[in-house]
């Protein structure tokens, strides 16, 4: 069954989203690292629009920039050409409003959950009491209120990306980018915490845009795909899922869902056995 | 509590094998654990012996103090600077397996036959150590939590004070343990030929006049102040860790 | 530039320093001699034969030391592995173990063997042994437990297993435990001659130091360094190798 007769929204090689209004934008941004024998083009050019409050996932082959994409869009590297603006002002250090989950555990090992939890708004001088309501409230929705006085080392990997992602939670960010939050879980765990993470979006209304490897969670997670060449990636589809706003993991049964993952490979798998044929990782 | 149990039986039989030591070769090779102890208990009654103690904890302290500080500082910084660290670190490892006693009579011709010789000695022993240690603690360090503290939006003040410095401590702490019993080494070694204070010298005094039972006090308050600081820092590590 | 050629850059950097100041008289000569200056003492000792004695019995000392070392940390190792109960007792003593100022036992060898090869060997041995029972336990540790369960399917006898799966498994480790009993081997042979000794290397620099003659004592000293240096490049070289087998 091709994806054209499936009813997948088939959707131009526009990065505009329509009629919505534009949270953050990046537009002809490429990053090249210079290094001691060689030039890296590891990023680019990327045109992006992200539409407010969308759920936007990055899928591409391994080493096609996705990371570098997110770090630009976080202030946390500059692109060597073209410019990223977030609710339009450009992009210049990490902006206020925008939170990051990362690939790897960053919970800090030395404080327990709680003051993993409050370690943000203390720094940022946030009085006690707001401070204690705003981590009870985020240590509940993610589920972590019995693990409250633990250490992370204490806790499984799964408990431990729920610290990070409420410790993410309790900034109020407007934007969250995820980069491949739940590598390191096993499928089941995974797909839980998918739904965790639609609860999370639709609870704060931010602008969320993850990143991973995994077709189907991209499939099933987000209102829009892109798909990454290999490097130096580019986005080389747009896709479309038109899920509800109250979907959950119980979408994978649906023959939809088979259609947009079938469409996502379509184009992924060219790129992907490039890697495997270059023999690099 | 069956761990600390064992480890329990385990110092009888070697107080056990020590009274049968004494038994086999005699008072005057080896004194019992009893004879030991008593005698011990006689020298921290005499006001010279806490004289010498004085002595070595001074030089002792002086000289932890500065490995600590040159080498936590050092470490820090040929951690920060990758390639200063580099390029140093092996020079620092080679330094750190050469027997320091070769370089004793240089040092004694530096400072002279004084204190300010014995905390050379133990700046010898202790600072690489602790160098090492502390370069290795920030390389080591996930580069996630300094991202994560650039999200945050974190002054270079906050970031090292709330997120660099507590996630190096442990590896740190490991560094000072090392560093403590080194720098202690050092300044022992350096009263045990060079000096005539202090508790290494009663050692090397004692060889010469055959006090057995006074060699083996001073081994014996030696290994237990050793020990009780080492397992203590072992204690303030588990604390810290978390881990 | 490569690190190597900064770090050699640096090195030779600081001896060309030291030069200066000992030859521009900021370092008296009465403290320290110039490091070429130095060298040429080094040449002399070595060509005059006059410490050959000494330095054979040094080396001597050393060799044995380190080998005793080796040899029974990896025995002890052994055992103390196959008895899991012991090793749990002995864990915290041979944590806290190199915390203990080892010199210390060192008269108590001297009254017991007298001065000579015997008490210096044991202090060295004593000081170097516990680093090879710790990376013998390191290295049983660490052999993935896949590793045996392959020599299983293979149906290899138990020795096999032990002879072509697990000690080379382990070798890394068992390499570290090597390096550092040389090194102790050496530090303690040497500092031990040096508080009381009547021969070997760690004497005649004593020795020299207390009469005043400091050309014997720099070229001595200075012989060891670069021994020492030899020694461990050497060593270092060899673990770098076997380290790229580490498991991750």
């Amino acid at each position: 069954m091709s994806a054209a007769s499936s009813g997948a929204k088939v959707v131009p090689l526009s990065p505009q989203s329509p009629a919505r209004e534009v949270h953050a934008q990046l537009r002809g941004v490429t990053r090249v690292f210079q290094l001691p024998t060689s030039t890296l083009h590891a990023l680019g050019p990327i045109d992006l629009d992200l539409a407010k409050g969308e759920f936007f996932s990055v899928v591409g082959p391994s080493g096609c920039g996705k990371s570098t994409l997110l770090d630009i869009l976080a202030g946390l590297s500059a692109p060597q050409s073209g410019t990223a603006t977030f609710e339009g002002k450009p992009v210049s250090g990490v902006p206020d409003g925008v939170g990051v989950v990362f690939q790897e555990d960053a919970s800090f090992p030395w404080l327990n959950v709680r003051d993993n939890v409050a370690f943000g708004l203390r720094r940022a001088g946030v009085d006690a009491a707001e401070i204690a309501r705003r981590v009870d409230y985020a240590v509940g929705f993610m589920g972590l209120k019995d693990f409250a006085s633990s250490y992370p080392a204490q806790l499984s990997g799964g408990m431990r990306q729920r610290v990070c992602i409420a410790r993410t939670l309790v900034m109020q960010p407007r934007l969250i980018l995820l980069d491949e939050p739940f590598g390191a879980l096993d499928q089941q765990t995974r797909l839980l915490m998918g739904d965790e993470l639609l609860r999370l979006w639709r609870e704060t209304s931010a602008t969320v845009l993850l990143i991973t490897h995994a077709l189907d969670e991209a499939a099933m997670l987000s209102d829009r795909v892109g798909v990454m060449s290999t490097r130096p990636g580019t986005f080389i589809d747009f896709v479309e899922t038109g899920w509800e706003r109250d979907r959950d993991s119980r979408v994978v049964s649906t023959p939809h869902f088979g259609d947009i993952t079938a469409r996502l490979w379509e184009k992924l798998r060219v790129e992907a056995m490039k890697i495997m044929a270059s023999g690099k990782d | 509590m069956p761990r600390l149990a064992g480890t329990l039986i385990v110092l009888l039989c070697f107080l056990v094998m020590w009274q049968g030591f004494h038994l086999l070769v005699g008072a005057s090779a080896i004194a019992s654990p009893l004879q030991t102890v008593l005698k011990l208990g006689t020298l921290l009654t005499q006001a010279d012996f806490w004289a010498n103690i004085s002595e070595t904890m001074r030089a002792f302290v002086a000289a932890f103090a500065i490995s600590l500080a040159g080498g936590v500082t050092l470490g820090i910084v040929l951690g920060v600077r990758r390639l200063a660290g580099n390029v140093a670190e092996p020079i620092l490892t080679t330094l750190y397996s050469i027997p320091k006693v070769v370089l004793y009579p240089l040092v004694l011709l530096c400072f002279g036959l004084g204190i300010s010789a014995k905390i050379a000695f133990g700046v010898m022993h202790g600072l690489i150590p602790i160098t090492l240690f502390s370069m290795n603690a920030i390389r080591q360090m996930k580069p996630v939590y300094g991202r994560t503290a650039q999200v945050m939006r974190l002054s270079p003040t906050q970031s090292a004070f709330t997120v660099i410095m507590p996630a190096i401590l442990p590896e740190i702490i490991s560094g000072v343990r090392l560093g403590f019993s080194l720098t202690l080494l050092g300044v022992l070694i350096g009263e045990m030929f060079a000096s005539q204070r202090g508790l290494g010298f009663l050692l090397t005094n004692a060889i010469n006049i055959g006090q057995v039972d006074t060699i083996m006090a001073v081994a014996l308050l030696l290994t237990v102040f050793a020990v009780t600081c080492n397992s203590l820092m072992m204690l303030l590590d588990r604390q810290v860790s978390h881990r | 530039m490569t690190e190597k050629r900064l770090r050699i850059l640096v090195v030779l950097g600081m001896i060309a320093l030291v030069e200066l100041l000992c030859r521009t008289g900021i370092i008296p000569y009465t403290v320290m001699m110039s490091p070429i200056q130095m060298t040429g003492e080094m040449v002399r000792v070595l060509a005059s034969g006059q410490f050959s004695a000494d330095i054979v019995t040094s080396f001597a000392n050393i060799a044995i030391a380190t080998v005793v070392s080796i040899l029974l940390g990896f025995v002890l190792g052994l055992i103390i592995y196959a008895m899991p109960g012991v090793r749990r007792a002995l864990e915290p003593l041979l944590a806290s173990y190199y915390a203990v100022p080892t010199f210390v036992f060192y008269p108590i060898f001297v009254t017991l063997f007298g001065v000579g090869s015997a008490s210096i060997i044991s202090i060295a041995v004593l000081l170097a042994v516990v680093s090879m029972i710790t990376a013998t336990l390191n290295g049983l540790d660490r052999i993935p437990r896949v590793l045996r369960k392959t020599g299983q399917i293979y149906r290899m006898s138990r020795v096999q297993t032990a002879l072509l799966i697990e000690l080379p498994a382990a070798l890394p480790y068992l390499f570290t435990g090597v390096k550092l009993s040389v090194a102790y081997s050496f530090i303690g042979v040497i500092a031990s001659e040096f508080i009381l000794s009547g021969a070997g290397i760690g004497y005649a620099i004593a020795f020299a130091y207390n009469l005043f003659e400091n050309g014997d004592m720099y070229g001595l000293m200075l012989l060891v360094l670069v021994v020492v240096t030899i020694v461990n490049t050497a060593l270092n070289m060899i673990d770098r190798r076997l380290q790229a087998r580490r498991q991750r």
